[in-house]
């Protein structure tokens, strides 16, 4: 086998898998960053592939196949509805103080039925929907896209793993440079302090859960419309809980959620190339499977680096609370 | 007389009962914007559940692993901690089980216990850890016990391929005979449903639940660190130890509902892509339960029966069984924001706190 094109091959498709985790993981951050823990990353995947995959699927009538105008429609139609339907969790954990945990269980119950629920009535009684005709295609940057090998590996992707990428710079951004972020950070370590100054606490932290909402779905729209080219039950299944790890495992932040992002989209990454060179005698699929949650579990209890989660993290805050 | 009118207009009833008719509210409006008769379907629901004594008694069946994964996430609640790891406990618990029925060779009164106990021990275990990594290294086990259903789901996989299952099949080979549970008479007297003495494990376990919380010194130290760590500690009570044992003997009862679940309904377990959903499920059973074991028999007597009449609105109405989801969704999120719920009935609670 020739290893430099089997290298490009494995990080051409940790980029793809990464993306979705990327996407949703930054979701969470925007979330738990200003104290509302958001377990409902997987709910909000869920409700941004069915989205994305019933939106396009309308759409790419009027817009036939070399086009990729239909895909961006419901790429966008994703986003909106992501946003409103983490409306429920903003107005349960930060309005009526609920349990944010609770909160997050329920959404994530809801959107698995409610979308596989619409898909059955929008497709006839079928369990998932017709597979799209366009969805996006990978984009040849020119002259890096040359490049042997690196080219393939790097500059050969879908146009929303280039968004994913751009979007970790400007979080980064938002959170250290801006007014907003600062504010952003303040709610969620003290959100008292934050009160005093001024700052809307609940606006802020109904701000960030819609945000929130919003990228989780373009994670959930990004598989949906590059790698699965449909929606089903099981499109997502569990994408949002290693999102969810990547966000601890990242610490918190940005650059570190990419960086784990990536790292598990490795894991899924390899799984492919182990099946494919008959690999798995040496090592077993399952324990490949395993590897984001463990990891996850052993950073937490100290034993790889410490974590420190936003200290206002999960708890409701009463305005004029002492 | 007057007893009963307060029990029912308590809050603590009221809400969940609220909860439940705006969640049946939520389908019922789903079902509209999808173009079916909600009365239909609901009346399609009951009438698969109590239309034959096959059904009824399936219905049974799919009650009791939720009287378990209740009773567990409930148990941990209790302490103060929020146990959603019942899933994977439960899924441990099934394996431990179905590993004793195949591989051990003993008679019927030993081989079936010690198969329970296995499951027990294996759940326990499994959400022990959790409760381990929280009270040594402070890790919330809302995350560790979501990352332990996952590694569960997968290290069931790999040792069912490597050890239980046929080359090329997807099911184990099924557990020997001494292991069963299932009650042949009774399963004949219900059209051969699939019923079996775990059910009877499952009240038993209500009851143990409640004399072990608020009838023994553990008991007392658990519940004591559920409401405030600080002053149990004060007191001179081992929070962490008592963390710890209130995530091991939560997991028990998941565990327990597992084994129950191979020895009783399937006799073998199968390499799966999915959760078996009973613990997540049994999240929304401890909540509309109140975390009392009353309340949990009585949460798994509903989510049971719209579980398993779901098929029956789809044979009825059309409706699509996944609707149901819908219903416990709405369910456990009115629930969560029972300010929601007290902000809708406002009117009733103001009314009643004139009479008295």
């Amino acid at each position: 086998m020739d290893w430099l094109l089997t290298g490009s091959n494995l990080i051409h498709d940790t980029i793809v898998f990464s993306t979705a985790l990327i996407f949703a993981a930054l979701g969470g951050l925007y979330s738990e960053r200003s104290g509302v823990v958001n377990i409902a990353l997987e709910g909000m995947m869920i409700i941004g592939a069915f989205t994305g995959a019933v939106v396009t699927f309308f759409v790419q009538p009027f817009f036939p196949s070399p086009s990729t105008v239909a895909p961006w429609i419901g790429f966008f139609a994703a986003i909106v509805v992501g946003a409103i339907f983490a409306l429920p969790h903003a107005v349960a954990s930060i309005t009526f103080k609920a349990d944010q945990v609770v909160s997050g269980v329920a959404l994530n119950f809801l959107a698995a039925g409610l979308s596989v629920y619409l898909t059955k009535i929008i497709f006839n009684g079928a369990g998932q929907t017709t597979t799209l005709s366009t969805v996006f295609s990978k984009w040849h940057i020119p002259l890096l896209g040359d490049i042997p090998y690196l080219g393939h590996a790097l500059f050969e992707g879908y146009p929303t793993s280039y968004l994913a990428f751009a979007l970790v710079a400007i979080t980064w951004y938002v959170l250290f440079r801006t007014p907003f972020g600062l504010r952003l950070r303040a709610v969620g370590e003290h959100p008292r302090a934050a009160d005093t100054v001024g700052i809307n606490v609940k606006r802020m932290r109904y701000t960030a859960v819609i945000i929130s909402g919003a990228l989780a779905a373009m994670g959930g729209a990004t598989i949906a419309l590059t790698t699965t080219s449909n929606f089903s039950h099981n499109t997502v299944s569990g994408q949002g809980f290693i999102a969810l790890a990547a966000l601890i495992f990242g610490k918190w932040n940005p650059g570190g959620v990419m960086w784990a992002a990536l790292f598990f989209g490795i894991a899924q990454a390899i799984k492919s190339l182990v099946q494919i060179y008959g690999l798995t005698a040496y090592v077993p699929i399952e324990v490949i499977y395993m590897l984001p949650y463990i990891l996850t579990i052993l950073v937490l209890a100290g034993v790889v680096g410490r974590t420190n989660a936003p200290a206002a993290a999960g708890k409701p805050y009463e305005t004029g609370s002492r | 007389m007057n007893k009963w009118r307060n029990i029912f207009l308590a809050e603590s009833t009221l809400v969940p009962l609220a909860a439940i008719l705006l969640g049946l509210l939520t389908g019922a409006l789903a079902m509209l914007a999808g173009g079916f008769d909600p009365l239909l379907a609901y009346q399609s629901l009951l009438k698969k559940v109590f239309g034959n004594a096959y059904n009824f008694g399936e219905t049974i069946r799919q009650i009791t692993p939720l009287i378990f994964t209740g009773l567990s996430v409930a148990f941990a609640f209790r302490t103060g901690l929020f146990n959603i790891g019942a899933e994977g406990q439960f899924i441990m618990g099934m394996l431990a089980s179905v590993y004793i029925g195949i591989v051990f060779d003993l008679p019927a009164y030993i081989h079936a216990p010690l198969a329970i106990l296995a499951g027990a021990l294996a759940g326990g275990l499994w959400g022990a850890i959790a409760g381990y990594l929280k009270a040594a290294r402070g890790v919330h086990e809302v995350i560790t016990t979501i990352m332990m259903n996952w590694i569960a789901l997968y290290l069931a996989n790999y040792i069912l391929a490597s050890f239980l299952v046929p080359e090329g099949k997807q099911n184990s080979e099924p557990v020997k005979e001494t292991a069963v549970i299932t009650i042949g008479w009774l399963s004949q007297m219900f059209d051969s449903a699939r019923l079996h003495w775990g059910t009877l494990l499952a009240l038993i376990a209500a009851v143990v639940f409640y004399v072990l919380l608020w009838k023994t010194k553990l008991g007392f130290e658990l519940r004591a660190v559920g409401f405030n760590p600080h002053a149990s500690e004060y007191a001179g009570m081992n929070v962490n130890k008592n963390v710890v044992n209130a995530m091991l003997i939560g997991g028990m009862f998941a565990g327990i509902g597992g084994a129950c679940e191979t020895l009783g309904v399937f006799h073998y377990m199968s390499i799966s892509a999915a959760m078996p959903g009973y613990g997540m499920d049994g999240i929304a059973v401890a909540l509309i339960g109140g975390n009392t074991p009353l309340g949990v028999i009585l949460g798994a007597i509903l989510f049971g029966m719209l579980s398993f009449g779901a098929s029956g609105m789809k044979f009825g109405a059309g409706v699509p069984v996944e609707l149901i989801r819908v219903v416990i969704a709405s369910v456990i999120f009115f629930v969560a924001a029972h300010g929601i719920v007290r902000y809708l009935l406002k009117p009733v609670l103001a009314k009643q706190k004139e009479g008295s």
